[in-house]
């Protein structure tokens, strides 16, 4: 087995297969041969409706479920020979926001810095709480925290230790635009400093917004995999159409609140396909 | 192995943080025998003929073998919690020795359960408990008690992992609770109807309560302590493996 970390791919998913049995009978088959490459340093979506089997996905990649058949690798790490190298490489965001909710926001980090071995747990914490705008709520119980705040927590915690592979199971779902906001900041942060982000969306602006590479997950298979100008290229060409601007309603609700000033919402021109 | 130790004391280091933060269930747990302990000293207990002088006396083992059999619903309760919120995942997720979180539960259901044992003494004391037992009687004694809250815990924790709901993770401990009257905790057996008698005789129970009595009685312990150290070393080895393998079965 050359299962050594360089250089490769972060991901490595091959022919990956996952049957759930139910006990009303019947068997489900979610994954039927999913095959994906995610490169160092990039943030890949994977994009599908409800039950598309993106979770499902993502617990198998970060060695909470076992595969049926195929092979995963995660940091040249087979996720069922290797399992704790793996989670040594990785970290996850689940779809609800796992933090203890009677600790506060400042002994959660600690609680992880200090299972991950980081030298100076709290340091990582003070720092991580000013990265993430928690400073002011870091000595409060988690359980008195928004969900835009929640979130930032989890997705904090997940920094701890420098992992290289990141994944985050629907991490903007329940969430406010501006929380939506500022978590597709942290995420792009993230990348710009080499980590690894596999994230699932059922989102399409989120993927359009955030990742260099789509990866669209339908009936248990990848069924398209590339960069947005590839997946658009698919399809016949841009018709020019010319349309008046209306804001949507994200533009009023971020104008009226005070947020940031969104990105990338149509203009006077709007492409269609 | 010192990644086990050094995760175990971590995690125990959280949930007991979680306990200190709601002290109110090591109070809650205390309760329940507190008031059966009121109620059978000073209601029912002049009735009872137990061949001992004082009843308080006789009945606290029992009591005090019910204290645990309610503080443990406390662990299926948290652990339940854990998995719930997600945070169990979490760990599981990270490079952490995998039995710490187990391990962790266990630890600090044995913490608080002492500690709700030592108020229920305290109580006892206050109504009239004496024992002129010395320093190695009482730490049998709490041995008794520790082996048996650890027997307790890890069907607490097989409970945890496998409720349903919240209700189901606790629920377990209601036969427990029950246990203590069907033997010597409160009155003597040779009153009982054959069958019941016989039942009484052979559960786990009355041989735990006969030695915790004669220990505090300054009296021989005889074959009780052989009958009720095996009881508590093979309902601790069943659990611990049932427990564990569920926790496996989650896992996968």
């Amino acid at each position: 087995m050359s299962q050594l970390t360089e250089p490769g791919p972060a991901i490595r998913v091959r022919d990956l297969r996952k049957t759930y049995h139910q006990k009303q009978g019947g068997d489900l088959p979610v994954l039927r041969g999913v095959d994906l490459e995610v490169a160092r340093g990039s943030i890949v979506a994977l994009l599908g409706s409800n039950g598309a089997g993106k979770t499902t996905m993502v617990r198998i990649l970060s060695t909470l479920l076992a595969a049926d058949g195929g092979t995963a690798h995660v940091n040249g790490f087979n996720v069922a020979a290797r399992a704790a190298d793996v989670r040594e490489s990785i970290s996850l965001t689940g779809q609800f926001a796992a933090v203890d909710e009677v600790l506060t926001g400042r002994e959660n980090l600690v609680l992880v810095a200090r299972l991950r071995h980081v030298p100076d747990p709290a340091g990582t914490a003070t720092d991580l709480l000013a990265r993430f705008s928690l400073t002011e709520a870091g000595d409060r119980r988690a359980g008195t925290y928004s969900g835009g705040m929640r979130r930032r927590l989890d997705i904090a915690m997940s920094l701890i230790g420098d992992p290289q592979v990141v994944f985050l199971d629907e991490p903007t779902t329940g969430l406010d635009p501006q929380a939506r906001i500022d978590v597709w900041r942290t995420v792009r942060t993230l990348a710009e400093n080499g980590t690894t982000v596999l994230l699932t969306t059922q989102y399409l602006d989120e993927a359009e917004q955030l990742a260099d590479r789509i990866a669209i997950l339908h009936e248990g298979r990848i069924v398209v995999d590339g960069t947005l100008a590839e997946l658009k290229a698919l399809l016949p060409p841009a018709k020019v159409e010319y349309v008046e601007k209306q804001p949507s309603l994200e533009d009023v609700f971020l104008a009226l609140v005070g947020g940031a000033t969104p990105t990338a919402t149509p203009t006077t021109t709007k492409e269609e396909r | 192995m010192s990644n086990l130790l050094g995760d175990t004391a971590v995690l125990t280091g959280r949930s007991l943080t979680h306990i200190g933060r709601s002290p109110d269930t090591i109070v809650t747990t205390a309760v329940t025998p507190v008031a059966l302990m009121l109620l059978f000293v000073y209601v029912f207990g002049g009735a009872i003929r137990t061949g001992t002088e004082s009843y308080v006396n006789y009945l606290l083992p029992g009591i005090l073998l019910i204290t645990v059999a309610s503080g443990v619903a406390y662990t299926a309760y948290r652990l339940f919690l854990d998995l719930q919120g997600g945070i169990l995942e979490r760990f599981r997720s990270m490079p952490i020795a995998r039995s710490a979180v187990l391990w962790a539960h266990v630890l600090t259901s044995l913490v608080a359960n002492l500690t709700s044992v030592a108020v229920v003494v305290l109580v006892a004391l206050a109504m009239g408990f004496r024992s002129g037992a010395g320093v190695l009687a009482w730490l049998a004694v709490a041995g008794i008690i520790a082996l048996f809250t650890l027997a307790l815990t890890w069907l607490a924790v097989l409970a945890g992992l496998s409720a349903k709901t919240v209700d189901g993770a606790s629920a377990f401990s209601y036969p427990l609770i029950f246990l203590p009257f069907i033997s010597s905790a409160f009155v003597p057996t040779g009153t009982m109807p054959g069958p019941v008698r016989w039942f009484a005789e052979n559960q786990p129970v009355t041989s735990i309560v006969n030695t915790v009595r004669a220990l505090l009685a300054e009296q021989p312990v005889g074959t009780d302590i052989w009958v009720a150290l095996a009881w508590c070393a093979g309902i601790l080895a069943v659990g611990y493996a049932v427990a564990t393998a569920a926790y496996r079965r989650r896992v996968s």
